[in-house]
């Protein structure tokens, strides 16, 4: 009994977004334009996924797998860096941000596709494309916002930086405050999340399972099993790419080297 | 080899600057805004990229660490920062002797940072920094924010602490009288370089 969707039942949903837009432009929000676009892209991208995922699962090759989840992560690293208000300059940016997903997203999917869930064969994209795809979209927010957190407040308290370093603290020590601070911001989201899970909000997932059928008490320990892994993710992600940028933002005699960061206008 | 042996040091467009400055020895530094004083101690303590040699009891800069460098040549910034609510957080162990000398009335240790009135900042910023037993005191115009009275109590700290360690220092300042006061030999920046002013300026 599961009620398949018409183009009409998006439409009808379509419209309130159009209206939402409307009214936007009407007040002079300013967020219309962003709007529309994000919208178009959801539908877009949502489709093609979609596609893609429906001739993985008719012709299920290890290689298409990898190279889908490799496109994934690219465009997560991509997404993460556009993001940041400063960022590093070069293929620096780029490589800590897609290392990090990797880290934190990648390797975690296999561990639970191996250990966890057992799947069979392994890269069965019925479950390594989804689950990749719910930790990339998790740890890529958490990743972001730690990673903005650090370099602006680094960029913001440059004195007091500066003030630690003269008084004799190694560079690590005198950033490790704003590192902290970074961590939280980048973990605050996903402890949220599990800590309303359930009371306050039930998690996409499991409302996706069981709307399709699936038995309640089963989505649910799906569910539990994808927060603690993005949770963990996110956890190592985050402090992955703090380590790398609080390292790339001080040179060999822990000066503050700043020259190392591009400003970019995020209009995100 | 002298105490503290500046050779060659260039940064930006000043220099080559060399400067042999023994135990117990103040430098008044003077010049104009702009000149380069505050970029020389920032590059003495390693703070700004150079070139040339800094040579303390004969150890070079660049064959230790950074920060094992800046805790024994330690700058006094013009503005001081404080990072953590309390006075007292930003110390190892609050001296309220010291802090009498330097004339506090009563304990400060507690206060909150943010009643800190710019002088205060400097005269524990000066306490603070002295915690680390530094070899070289690199000040940057340390009593521009204090009355004659308190500048005059932070000159005799600062003088006692050199004599009695022994340590050296770079006092810079616009004040030329005060210069003539505390130092033996005094400098000025002038077009990218050191140059020795006659005593009198």
């Amino acid at each position: 009994m599961f009620i398949k969707l018409t183009a009409f039942d998006l439409s009808l949903a379509a419209v309130l977004v159009v209206m939402l837009g409307v009214l936007s432009t009407y007040m002079k929000l300013g967020v219309a334009k962003q709007l529309y676009i994000a919208a178009l892209r959801t539908t877009v991208q949502l489709l093609l996924i979609g596609l893609v995922l429906k001739s993985l699962f008719e012709n299920t090759q290890p290689l298409f797998v990898l190279l889908v989840c490799f496109i994934m992560i690219s465009v997560a690293g991509w997404e993460i860096l556009s993001r940041q208000k400063r960022k590093l300059k070069g293929w620096w940016g780029f490589g800590v941000s897609t290392g990090s997903l990797f880290v934190s997203s990648f390797l975690i999917t296999l561990l639970s596709l191996f250990i966890v869930i057992q799947a069979d064969p392994w890269y069965n994209p019925q479950y390594a494309v989804p689950l990749l795809g719910m930790l990339l979209g998790n740890t890529m927010t958490g990743i972001a916002l730690g990673m903005d957190r650090l370099t602006q407040t680094a960029w913001q308290q440059r004195p007091i930086i500066e003030q630690r370093l003269m008084l004799g603290e190694s560079a690590d020590k005198a950033i490790s405050d704003i590192r902290s601070e970074a961590m939280r911001a980048g973990m605050i989201p996903i402890i949220n999340s599990m800590a309303a899970a359930g009371l306050v909000s039930l998690p996409g997932m499991m409302t996706g399972q069981i709307m399709a059928g699936a038995e309640p008490v089963e989505a649910v320990k799906y569910q539990i099993l994808i927060m603690f892994m993005i949770s963990a993710g996110t956890g190592f992600g985050v402090i992955s790419v703090l380590w790398l940028i609080s390292k790339r933002l001080f040179d060999d005699r822990e000066r503050l080297c700043f020259k190392r960061l591009l400003k970019q206008s995020a209009d995100q | 080899m002298s105490f503290f042996n500046i050779q060659a040091l260039e940064y930006l467009d000043c220099g080559p600057i060399n400067l042999q400055i023994e135990a117990s020895e103040i430098i008044g530094l003077n010049g104009a805004s702009g000149s380069g004083k505050s970029r020389l101690l920032r590059s003495l303590a390693d703070l700004d990229e150079h070139t040339g040699s800094v040579y303390l009891n004969s150890i070079e800069q660049h064959s230790i660490k950074a920060h094992t460098w800046r805790a024994q040549v330690a700058m006094l910034s013009a503005e001081t920062y404080w990072w953590l609510d309390t006075v007292a957080e930003h110390f190892k162990n609050f001296s309220i002797e010291q802090a009498k000398a330097l004339g506090f009335v009563s304990d400060v240790s507690a206060w909150q940072v943010s009643r800190l009135s710019s002088g205060e900042k400097q005269r524990l910023g000066l306490l603070r920094l002295l915690e680390n037993q530094p070899d070289v005191l690199l000040l940057d115009e340390p009593t521009a924010n204090l009355d004659p009275e308190n500048a005059r109590l932070f000159e005799t700290f600062v003088t006692d602490y050199v004599y009695t360690r022994p340590a050296c220092a770079i006092w810079v300042s616009h004040d030329v009288e005060q210069l003539k006061r505390i130092s033996q030999r005094q400098y000025k920046i002038q077009n990218g370089q050191l140059l020795r002013t006659a005593k009198g300026i």
